[in-house]
């Protein structure tokens, strides 16, 4: 959403307190801006939702799991990036780390092959208590960094993931050190083994879409409008009124929501949690994944997951085996170089130069 | 939807890329192997010379088995298991190689293992992991291992220190799987045969530090079990040449390098004499090895001076993986069947001596004790002192009483 628009979404909130303060009765149609918009899912959104629900059917178990399902989770927790960095302009490089919090705590909770560290609570129990660990843990790397801006920010969420990694790497008693947790799986409900390609897919799908839909639906709330503001300016929005402060952190602590899920989702995908899946390189991937993809838009998250885990699954099939990190790294280059708003604001620009009155909705 | 249909379309032409690949391995002869080694992250190099092994090992044969020509897939990893799993899938759900061979590394080994369980159809080979627990804890049936392990690299060193008169000795080594079972080989018969380990420091990985190790060093022991990668043995060395150390060391299977021998410190001449143990000794001197160094450097001038443990370990696996395909003819019908039971019983000849298999698919094979010399020129290298042969993965002991290394097993102060 654009300045533009919150601000008309913020004077007609305001409008409406002061009709009301004013006594007057008649009542007024919700602004457009805060709720949410049922009507505009068109043709090209009920083909989108078909493909993905007939993915499996038509995939192989490969594509379904390694690709789609990968991406769907990888997607998840770069949107909890692009939710912060695009709407809260708080670029936190530790949204791995928080999605490795909940991968750890599902490990050290749940079952895993270290029989020693694992309680083996079931899963209903050691899930909403990865994600109450994940929600916490975010909401601490934000009330650490909130009064920081720009580079500052970043800094101080890479200190604090880095800290993380070489605690999971040095300390035995609970996270096991350099090994971590292997066999850490997906459950089996009803019959249905989770594990498997498409009923993992499904699961995958089924949170990376209410993922997709809540940051939609949170960025017209309210509190999505008020973040928005004070992205664009902090100052003015506290002057109004707004504890600047605490809606950032609350930013964060939704961030680690949807980070968790995706955590959670990433370690049931990979079967094990490990000082690595927390270490730098994972964490500058999210941030690969959600440039690449373009933060203007929740959809730029899973779009930049399915282009890095195709990169990164086929680029050794394209080139010289030893040396096929150098394509990913070209065409990362190349998509960031020839659209600073990655592959989000390349779509755009395709889309106005083909329909004069079209624009990235 | 644009976007969609480009990634419909990309997925699209995968699958049948996939599906023509599947189609002409069954058409044709060749037979598929996937190599999954460390091409990028700390292990880089050591997967570059992994990949060499194999490699040679498929030319030995001139690329054909059985009369089956032999088409090899390679993937890489970055020492991460996540990431070893991804690159094993791929190559085993879209390349569709019969027969896996790799990982490099142990937690790598550890994750291919549980995922070569729900791939029956598959045969999996190591490539040069040595985690202990890959094939003690939950083995998987389809997966076999012809490396020894890090416990197996250190076993007979214990005599040998004993031999020398080291009856006290104190452990320094990092805090991970590896130096456990390298220490835990080294304790196994040094603890059995009378010897005491009072103190063992475990320093974080990536350490440089060792001051306050040093400062504990007790003045009773007889020599230093030094399980450290080797450019970390340096530094260990200067600081101990610094706080005025003189003890003997003892040196774990990648701790006595070429690094180590280089070393211009005053304790230089101390060095003569260290004793060190592993799965190969570049100095070894069975004209099988010496041949094998030959071929391995004429086959790859931008190699290593002499084939690193990785470009051995890589070699063994491919060979056992080529060997048994020989011995049944080709035939990877009835899942396997025939194929896994050549595996099983097989001895396989290497340069280094004879391997065979235990019963959870892992390897029995010789060890060698080496200890450092100093030559004509002044030089100091690694000699061999004695070849243990079939050292099996319990390291003698009762597999029912067998426990996995850690911190505090064995235990013998």
């Amino acid at each position: 959403m654009s300045a533009a628009n919150w601000r008309n979404a913020m004077n007609a909130g305001a409008g409406r307190a002061a009709m009301l303060n004013r006594g007057a009765t008649v009542a007024l149609p919700a602004p457009r801006q805060l709720s949410f918009q049922w009507p505009r899912i068109g043709a090209r959104h009920i083909a989108a939702l078909v493909f993905l629900g007939a993915f499996p059917w038509f995939a192989t178990p490969f594509f379904t799991y390694q690709i789609a399902a990968q991406s769907l989770a990888l997607g998840l927790i770069a949107l909890s990036l692009t939710f912060l960095a695009g709407y809260g302009g708080m670029i936190s490089i530790a949204q791995m780390t928080i999605a490795g919090v909940a991968g750890y705590l599902m490990a050290i909770l749940g079952a895993s092959a270290v029989a020693e560290i694992s309680l083996k609570w079931p899963w209903w129990l050691a899930v909403p208590l990865a994600l109450a660990g994940s929600i916490i843990a975010a909401a601490f790397i934000g009330w650490l960094s909130v009064r920081t801006e720009g580079i500052y920010t970043i800094m101080i969420t890479l200190a604090v993931g880095v800290a993380f990694y070489y605690l999971c790497l040095q300390n035995y008693s609970v996270f096991n050190g350099f090994q971590g947790f292997q066999q850490v799986y997906a459950p089996t409900l009803g019959g249905v083994n989770f594990r498997e390609a498409t009923p993992f897919y499904y699961l995958a799908l089924f949170w990376s879409l209410a993922g997709y839909f809540f940051v939609k639906y949170l960025l017209r709330a309210p509190f999505g409008i008020a973040l928005q503001g004070i992205r664009d300016n902090a100052r003015r929005m506290n002057a109004l009124g707004f504890n600047v402060t605490a809606h950032r952190i609350a930013a964060y602590a939704v961030a680690g929501a949807i980070a968790g899920v995706g955590g959670v989702l990433f370690t049931w995908y990979n079967g094990l949690v490990t000082p690595g899946s927390v270490g730098t390189s994972w964490m500058i991937n999210i941030l690969v994944i959600a440039v690449l993809g373009g933060m203007r838009h929740p959809i730029g998250a899973f779009l930049g997951a399915i282009v890095f885990v195709l990169l990164q699954t086929f680029a050794i099939d394209m080139i010289d085996r030893e040396r096929f990190n150098l394509v990913i790294g070209v065409v990362f280059l190349a998509i960031v170089l020839f659209s600073p708003d990655g592959l989000l604001g390349w779509w755009a620009g395709l889309k106005t130069k083909l329909t004069p009155r079209g624009g990235m909705r | 939807m644009r976007k969609r249909r480009f990634v419909k379309t990309l997925v699209g032409a995968a699958v049948v890329a996939a599906f023509a690949g599947l189609a002409y391995a069954q058409q044709g002869k060749p037979v598929k192997i996937g190599l999954l080694a460390t091409l990028e992250g700390p292990f880089a190099a050591g997967g570059q010379d992994g990949m060499r092994g194999a490699e040679l090992a498929i030319r030995e044969r001139g690329g054909v088995v059985a009369g089956r020509k032999i088409e090899l897939v390679k993937a890489s990893s970055d020492a991460k298991p996540d990431v070893a799993v991804n690159a094993t899938r791929k190559l085993v759900e879209q390349d569709k190689v019969d027969i896996m061979v790799g990982p490099l590394s142990g937690g790598e080994g550890i994750a291919v293992k549980n995922y070569s369980k729900t791939q029956p159809g598959v045969t999996f080979i190591n490539g040069g992991s040595g985690a202990q627990a890959t094939t003690l804890q939950d083995p998987s049936p389809n997966f076999f291992r012809f490396n020894t392990d890090g416990g197996q690299w250190m076993y007979g060193l214990g005599k040998a220190a004993l031999d020398k008169g080291y009856k006290r000795v104190m452990v320094i080594a990092e805090d991970y799987a590896f130096p456990y079972s390298q220490v835990q080989g080294f304790m196994a018969e040094y603890c059995k045969l009378g010897g005491k380990v009072p103190l063992k420091a475990w320093v974080p990985l990536g350490g440089k530090d060792y001051s306050s190790v040093i400062a504990r060093i007790p003045k009773d022991v007889d020599a230093l079990l030094v399980v450290l990668g080797g450019a970390d043995a340096v530094n260990f060395l200067n600081q101990y040449e610094q706080a005025g150390g003189d003890k003997p060391m003892i040196g774990g299977s990648i701790t006595v390098s070429q690094d180590v021998l280089n070393y211009r410190g005053k304790r230089r001449d101390s060095l003569v004499g260290t004793l060190s143990a592993g799965p190969l000794a570049d100095a070894y001197d069975a004209p099988e090895w010496r041949k094998f160094v030959a071929d391995y450097k004429k086959n790859f001038p931008d190699g290593y001076p002499s084939p690193s443990l990785f470009a051995v370990v890589y070699y063994t696996n491919m060979k056992a993986a080529l060997d048994a395909l020989d011995a049944v003819k080709g035939d990877l019908s009835d899942g396997h069947k025939k194929y896994r039971e050549a595996l099983s019983k097989m001895t396989l000849k290497l340069p280094t001596g004879e391997v065979k298999l235990d019963q959870n698919r892992q390897a029995i094979g010789p060890t060698f004790i080496t200890e450092v010399v100093k030559d004509a020129k002044g030089n100091l290298f690694n000699k061999v002192l004695r070849r243990v042969d079939n050292v099996n993965q319990t390291l003698g002991t009762d597999p029912k009483e067998f426990k996995i290394g850690s911190r505090d097993e064995p235990n013998c102060p």
